[in-house]
């Protein structure tokens, strides 16, 4: 039985006619109660770019807040691999369903169906906006999309613009967005960040912001409130995140109401470039695309890998039958395209069993040459007619056409490492970059605060314990385009006579009042310590207790350590500059602040869930042949999260119902 | 490639906000590691001050992967520093010698006021592309993504232009401040596309008249705003967005 405090709303009938009846008959706003409706949207990456300029186009009255400079730059921007969606262009069997199928699969069966469903269907309408919108998407010859795959999947779904999906598609919707701007129907608010929510009477009522350059404190009025403002990977200090990535609107919105969901469900990704020192400040992806031509690879003896370590053997050296291709002996079906959980953990294995190859002993390779010269090398050498090509033009040809698919990932690679990828096999390692855990929402993307939504990154409710790849920018646009658009009217329609509410309203003037407070109280300390330094003591303890791998003792101990944290940082945490100028450290011990206490939350939740399933794998919960667990009889839910106060959570349970899929032990043998 | 420590000497622009006059504060820094890129070097730095109880260095970054375009130092004369088509969170600190002196400045022109030390305003790009920079089709109007068919050389060349991110080398690097390298990858991007045509008149003079009210300078094509570029940016992108305004200016009036 799902607690009494939440609902999940989702419509009656049958799977595939949920989401069509649902459009149908949810209550309409007219276009001239539109105009008086204001609808606040928090972030402006994929979710909240497109949310912000449909809504806009509908005739609500929008207003966008984001920290950075500018929209454009959100952290959407850096997504490389792909979006999928289930056109079929390739002929090869894929469908609607399929989407919806390997979502939940992969998302190893803890995410919600009729969502899930409605996602999958909505992709197909994601890409005809994209292209309408004058997204570059890459072309075949005969000047259709071209498609390729992800991890997790048998298709070729994932449409993709080089390795910098996420960057065309967010310019897309940030200039859906500009357009609104200058016809005035949004108003931006660059430069400002959302400090809090504000309640009255139990539902959302706008926010309080800090203009970043002046140091101001504004309050906000609205109907509803967007929050878009993507995942909480920073937790973790070192991650793929952007730098200025934060949980701070989530958390406030969790603070004043808001359920948090499954907060230990984070993905690990298997193909980052590994730490390179103390100095570093965010780790680098190299997207799964990758996965499609390189191949994964550790020596077969550890004597090779010490050699390879010490600097004495070079990894091209070794032959064939003296490496381990460890992915594509343990799961030939899928082979180097297994889910990310899967990928992570068999690299992490790997390592930990001492078979790792850069100088930490944490790296494994990611290989070109072998699909370099025997696929594409030869592909080439037949078109162009040259018959028994030598090795030296084989791999030539080929580099041409790994070149052009990949190109601008090696650069980068390159540009960072300093070795150049297409002589040397690649060196990654696992590293923190998406979280699946988020605000709890119900079908509509409503929080259980009335009014207050999350979209993207920010909410729970697609990717269940593990997403696949290619699918963050399929959520983030298909929640902003094409669901809140048609959901929110089924709010705003008793709104209509709400009028707007004055920001002098007391509710307003004592939320300014606790942000003003509590920025004063970081100057206040005068401590010793930079905020970066707690920020990288948090990151390390929730990477060793509440990483890729967990167990109840690192989590009760990691409990303990970030309270010890958390008390020595409202100590001794030094905030230099002043409140009221454009101050990044004040900014950033916000931020911290607010993962100090998220942490406790993930190692909790992380504690309670005794059992594993994508990417949370307790240590005690796995198969003879170290797979993960899951425990569907006691834990098939979603983990809702009510704050009672800090330190003190009430976990309320939504039960998960398949009744279209029979769920199995995950297995990509 | 081996990791080394080097010590440079940093010769940093320092301004309170915009109304305040700046100047350079030297920072002698020892100890750099090679492996290090040249903001995580930054974050040495201001760990150092804030450690002697100074005013850290104020400078916008985001993705630190070269993407995002928040990042934007000029580094001894140049934007985004010496190496080729990096941008400033790419640069790595084996780039330099042990020894050297680094002049690290904002973006300097006068549409990009400094807001503090190396963080500038450049909202005018935000309102360059508000004036035309996009396609207008509201959600729900597209027609199937694979409908119109699009050559493969003009849908790679769109890419390319597409690739701008906006981080404003290009008016840093000109002596004029022009931004036409930027306003022009977005024109070209669009008029590659048949989805861009039925505004691609309207769509370059408007976009053309904001540049102009922004202050932004004339373009003398000495083109240091494509050797700079991050990205790449090719220059045939001005060319191609002055034959449009030609033609749109002609037909138009």
């Amino acid at each position: 039985m799902s607690s009494s405090k939440i609902a999940s709303k989702i419509p009656e009938g049958n799977l595939e006619q949920k989401w069509s009846k649902y459009r149908s008959t949810v209550p309409l706003v007219n276009p001239a109660n539109k105009r008086s409706l204001e609808i606040i949207v928090v972030g402006s990456g994929l979710a909240g770019a497109s949310a912000a300029s449909t809504l806009a186009e509908l005739g609500y009255k929008v207003k966008v807040f984001c920290f950075q400079d500018s929209a454009r730059r959100a952290h959407s921007i850096a997504a490389q691999g792909g979006i999928n969606a289930a056109k079929n262009y390739q002929n090869d069997g894929d469908s609607v369903y399929r989407l919806f199928y390997d979502t939940i699969k992969g998302g190893d069966y803890r995410a919600r169906e009729a969502n899930v469903y409605r996602l999958a269907e909505v992709s197909t309408n994601i890409i005809d906006q994209s292209v309408a919108s004058g997204v570059p998407f890459a072309r075949e010859y005969g000047g259709l999309l071209s498609n390729r795959s992800f991890g997790g999947t048998q298709v070729q779904r994932t449409f993709y613009a080089a390795g910098q999906t996420g960057q065309q598609l967010l310019l897309g919707a940030y200039s859906g967005l500009q357009r609104q701007i200058g016809m005035g129907a949004v108003q931006m608010f660059a430069r400002h960040e959302m400090l809090d929510v504000v309640n009255i009477d139990g539902v959302c009522r706008g926010i309080i912001a800090r203009d970043l350059v002046t140091g101001k404190l504004e309050r906000h009025f609205g109907h509803a409130v967007l929050l878009c403002t993507g995942g909480y990977g920073n937790v973790f200090f070192l991650s793929t995140n952007a730098m200025g990535s934060n949980v701070t609107a989530a958390w406030k919105a969790h603070k004043k109401g808001a359920m948090f969901a499954n907060p230990c469900f984070t993905q690990i990704h298997p193909t980052c470039i590994p730490v390179s020192g103390d100095h570093q400040s965010k780790l680098t992806l190299m997207s799964e695309s990758l996965r499609n031509d390189g191949r994964i690879w550790v020596p077969k003896r550890k004597e090779d890998a010490e050699a390879i370590r010490a600097g004495k053997l070079n990894p091209n050296q070794l032959k064939e039958e003296e490496r381990d291709y460890y992915l594509e002996r343990r799961y030939p079906a899928f082979g180097n395209l297994v889910p990310r959980d899967v990928a992570s953990r068999a690299a992490k294995e790997r390592c930990d069993a001492g078979f790792g190859v850069n100088k930490t002993g944490e790296a494994v390779y990611l290989d070109f040459a072998f699909n370099m010269k025997y696929k594409y090398g030869k592909t080439e050498a037949t078109k162009k007619g040259i018959s028994n090509p030598t090795e030296a033009q084989l791999n030539a040809l080929g580099h041409e056409v790994i070149k052009e698919k990949y190109g601008n990932l090696f650069d980068m690679y390159q540009q960072i490492t300093g070795v150049n990828p297409y002589e040397n096999p690649m060196m990654i390692y696992p590293a923190v970059h998406y979280t699946m855990g988020g605000l709890w929402v119900d079908y509509n993307l409503m929080t259980t605060v009335p009014g207050l939504y999350a979209l993207g990154e920010a909410n729970f409710s697609d990717h269940g314990a593990n997403r696949l790849g290619a699918s963050a920018l399929m959520q983030g646009l298909a929640d902003g385009y094409f669901v809140i658009p048609y959901t929110i009217g089924a709010y705003l329609n008793n709104e209509i006579r709400t009028k707007a509410i004055s920001t002098d309203h007391e509710a307003f003037v004592e939320a300014e009042k606790n942000v003003q407070d509590r920025i004063d109280r970081f100057f206040a300390i005068k401590g010793t310590k930079s905020v970066d330094y707690f920020h990288k003591k948090l990151g390390k303890i929730m990477w060793d207790k509440c990483g890729m791998a967990r167990n109840e003792a690192g989590l009760i101990e990691a409990i303990e350590d970030i309270k010890a944290l958390r008390n020595e940082f409202w100590n001794d945490v030094r905030v230099p500059g002043a409140a009221n100028e454009l101050n990044p450290e004040l900014e950033k011990a916000g931020r911290v602040a607010d993962f100090l206490e998220l942490g406790e939350l993930m190692c909790l939740d992380a504690l309670k869930r005794n059992e594993s399933c994508g990417g949370h794998f307790r240590e005690e919960y796995q198969t003879e042949e170290g797979e993960a667990l899951r425990d569907d009889e006691n834990f098939k839910y979603v983990a809702a999260w009510e704050m009672l106060e800090l330190g003190n959570w009430e976990l309320n349970k939504e039960d998960l119902i398949y009744d279209n899929i029979k769920i199995a032990q995950r297995s990509y043998k | 490639m081996s990791e080394q420590n080097i010590n440079v000497t940093l010769k940093v622009w320092r301004q309170r906000n915009s109304q305040s006059k700046g100047g350079f504060e030297t920072y002698p820094l020892n100890d750099v590691s090679t492996d290090m890129s040249f903001l995580e070097m930054f974050d040495v730095l201001n760990e150092k001050l804030i450690q002697e109880g100074k005013d850290p260095v104020a400078f916008d970054h985001d993705c630190r992967e070269g993407i995002c375009g928040m990042c934007s130092m000029f580094i001894n004369g140049r934007p985004h520093g010496p190496k080729q088509a990096v941008t400033t969170c790419q640069l790595h600190m084996r780039s330099f010698k042990n020894g050297e002196t680094i002049v690290v400045e904002p973006w300097r022109a006068k549409p990009f006021k400094v807001i503090k030390d190396l963080v500038v305003d450049r909202s005018a790009f935000d309102r360059i592309i508000a004036a035309g920079g996009f396609i207008s089709v509201n959600t729900g109007n597209a027609q199937d993504a694979n409908a119109i068919p699009i050559a493969k050389e003009n849908a790679d060349e769109s890419f390319a232009a597409a690739a701008c991110i906006g981080c404003g080398a290009c008016v840093a690097a000109c002596k004029n401040a022009s931004a036409m390298l930027f306003v022009s990858a977005k024109v070209s991007q669009l008029a590659l596309l048949p989805q861009g045509q039925p505004e691609r008149k309207q769509r370059v003079m408007d976009m053309v008249a904001q540049m102009d009210n922004e202050g932004f300078g004339a373009c003398t094509n000495t083109g240091a705003c494509s050797a700079e570029c991050p990205k790449e940016i090719s220059l045939t992108n001005i060319a191609r967005m002055n034959r449009d305004f030609l033609a749109a200016e002609i037909t138009n009036k």
